[in-house]
């Protein structure tokens, strides 16, 4: 049932632009540095990654805002709809805010042109991600995430954080794709399936496989988990974060985490409908309360006892996969289920601002080699207003506080709970919210109230790294009057999955 | 749109203020504050509102427009001036553009940060009060922290950072309370909307449903409950007081004005729109314990201030004594009660906002503020003293003066109150406090302003220069004018304050 020509250029403009320009703009930015190699300008590459990212997000936007008729394309291996398109909107962003970001880290290192491919090949792969419709789509599409980020995360090949960082990412990354591969195979031998549809369709004719089903859906979960650095699969993401190069940390906390989250409510809700796997006995929305209640505790403590500032936000990035993953633990046969799970887009979608902003202040840091401790940051404010005015927006958005996108965000994920019958898990998160205003104060406290080093100097402003942080920090408190739009999309988008 | 347009414009003035270079920051502020002020005595002349705001009253300037939608929950970009919430914007102004000018001497570091975080708070405290949108309200009433935790945090005195973050959690947490009371009253009220005249509607019907196997009755009490403290750690209320005076102590003098006159006015500013205006039931029905409260903050807030040394707590633990008298106006719930509990809100942001810049006046020419350590000011500073002097006799009551007018209108009320039991008995006691706040003021300036000249720290004392007193002139002139002439505000207070006392079930 191979689609013709004529269907598949049909189906590019549709709804597959936005990745095909993304993989356009990489191969580009590979043409351009096969070019010139020895030669190429940083603001060549980093805007031609921006420009690419931001023709994506602009593609996306204007065909989301056109309204969009589900349809599969390559014989229902992709799915064209609200949710692939809302998510790219998501993965552009970030990989704008980190390729402009991007132009004053890499000054003085080499291979620029490969850093900025990865990026986009990766951004790519996401996008793929959030339109899969197939298993087989959607490991191949993993793959193609996660293949550049192990590179991108070594990047830094002198310094041992950094190599160190990558190896461990590559190997339990390579593990969990080869258990994520398993279920699929374990999924397949059950319903003889690959595209979701089909997948749910043989479900309700596989009650003798349930072991076999079980199994299999566990084992996809706990790939889904690695991606998202959700516990118990996160013990990579500290280790990661913190010796990637900052900007690659902003990239794979906040877009590959969301591309993560694409993937799991796609293949869950298209592929193992809850009407069906719960008489089966395969409960899977209580492994997510499990993982939810776990990963946002879990996340929230450690980054409590943090010195190092990366590594705090790499914890508090492991918190908000949990406040996410509300989206598919309150999830019910017969819930507002479009509610629940548009709330927890509409929260990547700001979480993808607040957390790479966050990250790229961090980035800006390591820039002026100040250090990497809450001390290191003391008195940073005095020096550098503007940028510790966004960082202190960041911050507090992402504790939740009301004057930022971050509240609303919270409050819909959180009522959208409480609206499902999952009350108490509405309770956990905002508890968890509240404590977290903790360690995130202290950077405030840091940047604004303690005394500066008394040899504090700055050096040069970078100007690609202070274009991204405010515009990211713009955005932040952009999004709290333009909430709506956003969340009512989402929750459009989300209802349509079901 | 105007009241958008005053927000917008003193937000611009706070970024503006925020990038000015240091030398020119004082100025610049002052001279943009003054674009709030004379806008916000704009709407006070062009005011047309009739009763309240939340019953059916007409209100002014009003704007609405649908912002998005939470769950099938509407939120609205309404906002409107009634004769209650207007009195504190105007309030708001004029105290912020005379905190900025006291903090030219005041303030030497970071200035531009500071004035821009000045006038970024005045935006947000304008927006608690024009907000008539539950969620809406709650956004500007928790970014009022941010820069009042920044304010204390840089610009304080030595235990800066320990007040700061104790001011921050304390009242942060009370929001938190006070926000899931007030949404579950929502969710089980028949609404679709954060609209808060709408709710109060339905609240003040009682048409509220059962929710998570709580009684209507019972929700009622216990979301009146969380509220309450919620608020009463804002005002603040014995036994929730204990952030005010480390805040207050170690926030420089402008920043304390503005806590004491505007800040804690939020809390009393939302038990009456919330608790009192919504759910006038359970007020009745919790009428003595609230009372004993108010009593308690009174007496107890009175005894503290007694045992001070440094001049600065004594004015603090002042407020809590002051504001203890609010809190019996509100539950009196006459005319006058609630009345001149507003009244008293605008009236004690004068004379505590006179009280903390004078002191600060002093402690910036003797860097001490030990009543121990200096007597006979009058001698070296006569003008300031002499506002300071006429401003503690505004604090003690004496007639014509604002705080006569505020306390009298409280006593009035609070003493025919029907629906207090006791209400004579908790008058009573309550008016002993008056005994004790002259006692401990009179006490206090006997030691340190009059008798011969002694300062134990080596500064030269001088008069304070004009940009110093001023402010306190001014000020003083607001105090004398409210006292003369109450119907200045009294007349839209009460006009406003007559529909939430009709109705509602009582």
């Amino acid at each position: 049932m191979l689609d013709t020509p004529v269907q598949v250029v049909a189906g590019v403009a549709d709804g597959l632009l936005p990745p095909v320009v993304l993989g356009v703009t990489a191969l580009t930015l590979l043409v351009i540095d096969t070019v010139r190699p020895d030669e190429t300008s940083l603001a060549l590459l980093g805007g031609v990654g921006a420009a690419g990212s931001l023709v994506a997000f602009g593609v996306a936007a204007a065909l989301l805002a056109g309204g969009v008729d589900p349809t599969t394309v390559y014989g229902g291996a992709v799915m064209l709809d609200g949710t692939s398109l809302y998510f790219t909107l998501v993965f552009a962003s970030v990989t704008a805010l980190v390729s402009v970001a991007s132009y004053d880290y890499l000054r003085g290192q080499d291979y620029a042109g490969e850093f900025y491919a990865l990026v986009l090949f990766s951004a790519t792969g996401m996008s793929l991600m959030a339109a899969a419709n197939s298993l087989a789509t959607a490991f191949v599409a993993l793959e193609l995430t996660s293949l550049p980020s192990y590179a991108l995360v070594a990047f830094l090949k002198q310094n041992e954080g950094s190599s160190e960082a990558g190896l461990k990412y590559f190997l339990v990354g390579a593990v969990s794709s080869a258990v994520l591969v398993f279920g699929i195979s374990l999924v397949y031998a059950a319903t003889g399936a690959l595209t979701f549809g089909a997948v749910a369709e043989g479900l309700t004719t596989a009650d003798d496989l349930v072991g076999i089903v079980g199994l299999g859906v566990v084992m996809i979960a706990g790939g889904m988990a690695f991606k998202t650095a959700a516990v118990p699969f996160h013990f990579w993401a500290p280790e990661a974060y913190e010796g990637a190069p900052a900007p690659v940390s902003a990239f794979l906390s906040s877009a590959s985490k969301a591309a993560g989250f694409a993937l799991a409510f796609r293949v869950f809700v298209g592929a193992f409908p809850l009407d069906v796997l719960v008489p089966m006995g395969v409960d899977w929305v209580l492994i997510f309360q499990v993982l939810a209640v776990v990963t946002m505790t879990l996340g929230n403590f450690a980054a409590a006892t943090q010195e190092n500032v990366k590594r705090m936000l790499a914890y508090s990035s492991i918190g908000h996969a949990g406040y996410a993953l509300i989206g598919l633990a309150a999830l019910s046969a017969d819930g507002p289920n479009g509610a629940v799970l548009g709330a927890s887009m509409a929260h990547l979608f700001v979480y993808g601002f607040m957390n790479t902003g966050a990250f790229l202040f961090v980035a800006m840091v390591e820039h002026w080699g100040v250090g990497r401790t809450f001390e290191d940051y003391n008195g940073l404010a005095t020096r550098a207003p503007m940028a510790s005015v966004a960082m202190t927006v960041f911050m507090f958005s992402l504790a939740g506080l009301p004057p930022f996108g971050g509240f609303f965000s919270k409050y819909a994920l959180f009522y959208a709970a409480v609206d499902s019958g999952f009350w108490w898990l509405a309770a956990v998160g905002a508890v968890n919210s509240a404590l977290s205003l903790f360690y995130y104060s202290r950077v405030v406290r840091a940047l604004w109230i303690e005394e500066p080093a008394v040899d504090l100097s700055l050096g040069r402003r970078p100007v690609g790294l202070y274009v991204a942080v405010v515009g990211a920090a713009l955005a932040t408190l952009l999004l709290l009057p333009a909430f709506g739009p956003v969340v009512e999309t989402a929750q459009t988008v989300a209802a349509t999955l079901f | 749109m105007i009241l958008a347009a005053l927000m917008a414009v003193t937000a611009a003035a706070a970024l503006v203020t925020f990038l000015v270079p240091d030398e020119y920051a004082g100025g610049a502020a002052a001279a943009f504050s003054a674009l709030p002020l004379v806008g916000s005595l704009l709407l006070w002349a062009g005011f047309d509102g009739r009763g309240n705001a939340l019953v059916d009253g007409e209100v002014a300037f009003e704007t609405v427009s649908p912002w998005l939608t939470l769950g099938g929950y509407e939120v609205s970009w309404h906002v409107g001036l009634d004769g209650v919430s207007l009195p504190l914007v105007v309030l708001t102004a004029v105290l912020t553009t005379l905190a900025i000018v006291s903090a030219w001497s005041a303030i030497d570091e970071r200035r531009s940060q500071f004035y821009g975080l000045v006038l970024f708070m005045e935006t947000t405290l304008i927006g608690v009060f024009v907000s008539l949108d539950f969620l809406l309200w709650f956004v500007f009433w928790e970014a009022v922290l941010v820069p009042m935790y920044l304010l204390i945090g840089v610009w304080g005195g030595p235990r800066r950072k320990y007040a700061a973050i104790k001011f921050f959690v304390y009242t942060n947490v009370a929001s938190l309370a006070m926000f899931i009371g007030f949404v579950a009253l929502v969710l089980a009220a028949p609404v679709q909307t954060f609209d808060l005249p709408t709710v109060a509607a339905a609240l003040r019907n009682e048409q509220i449903s059962a929710l998570l196997g709580l009684s209507p009755g019972a929700l009622r009490t216990a979301a009146f409950a969380v509220m309450f403290v919620g608020f009463a750690v804002k005002v603040p209320v014995v036994p929730f007081h204990t952030w005010l005076p480390d805040a207050h102590v170690e926030a420089p003098s402008p920043v304390s004005v503005l806590l004491a006159g505007v800040l804690l006015k939020m809390g009393t500013y939302a038990l009456l729109r919330y608790n009192f205006t919504m759910l006038p039931e359970t007020a009745a029905a919790l009428a003595v314990p609230i009372a004993a409260v108010a009593v308690l903050s009174v007496l107890y807030g009175a005894m503290l201030a007694l045992a001070q040394e440094d001049l600065k707590r004594i004015v603090a633990y002042s407020s809590v004594s002051s504001m203890g008298y609010v809190i019996l106006g509100l539950v009196a719930y006459t005319l006058y009660g609630v009345g001149g509990a507003t009244f008293q809100m605008v009236a004690h942001g004068l004379i505590s906002g006179l009280m903390f810049m004078a002191v600060g006046v002093i402690y910036h020419s003797t860097h001490t503020r030990m009543v121990g350590d200096m007597s006979g000011m009058a001698d070296r500073m006569p003008v300031t003293t002499g506002i300071l002097v006429a401003g503690a006799f505004g604090y003690m009551g004496l007639p014509l003066m604002a705080g006569f007018a505020g306390e009298f209108f409280v006593f009035v009320g609070s003493f025919a109150s029907t629906t207090l039991p006791f209400a004579p008995v908790f008058t009573a006691t309550a008016m002993f406090g008056i005994v004790v706040v002259a006692g401990y003021l009179l006490l206090a300036m006997q030691r340190t302003l009059f008798g011969p000249f002694r300062l134990d720290t080596d500064y030269e004392v001088q008069e304070a220069p004009l940009r110093d007193t001023v402010p306190l002139a001014v000020l003083l002139l607001c105090i004398v004018a409210l006292g003369v002439a109450p119907d200045l505000l009294f007349g839209m207070i009460k006009d406003a304050v007559v529909p939430i006392l009709q109705g509602g079930g009582l």
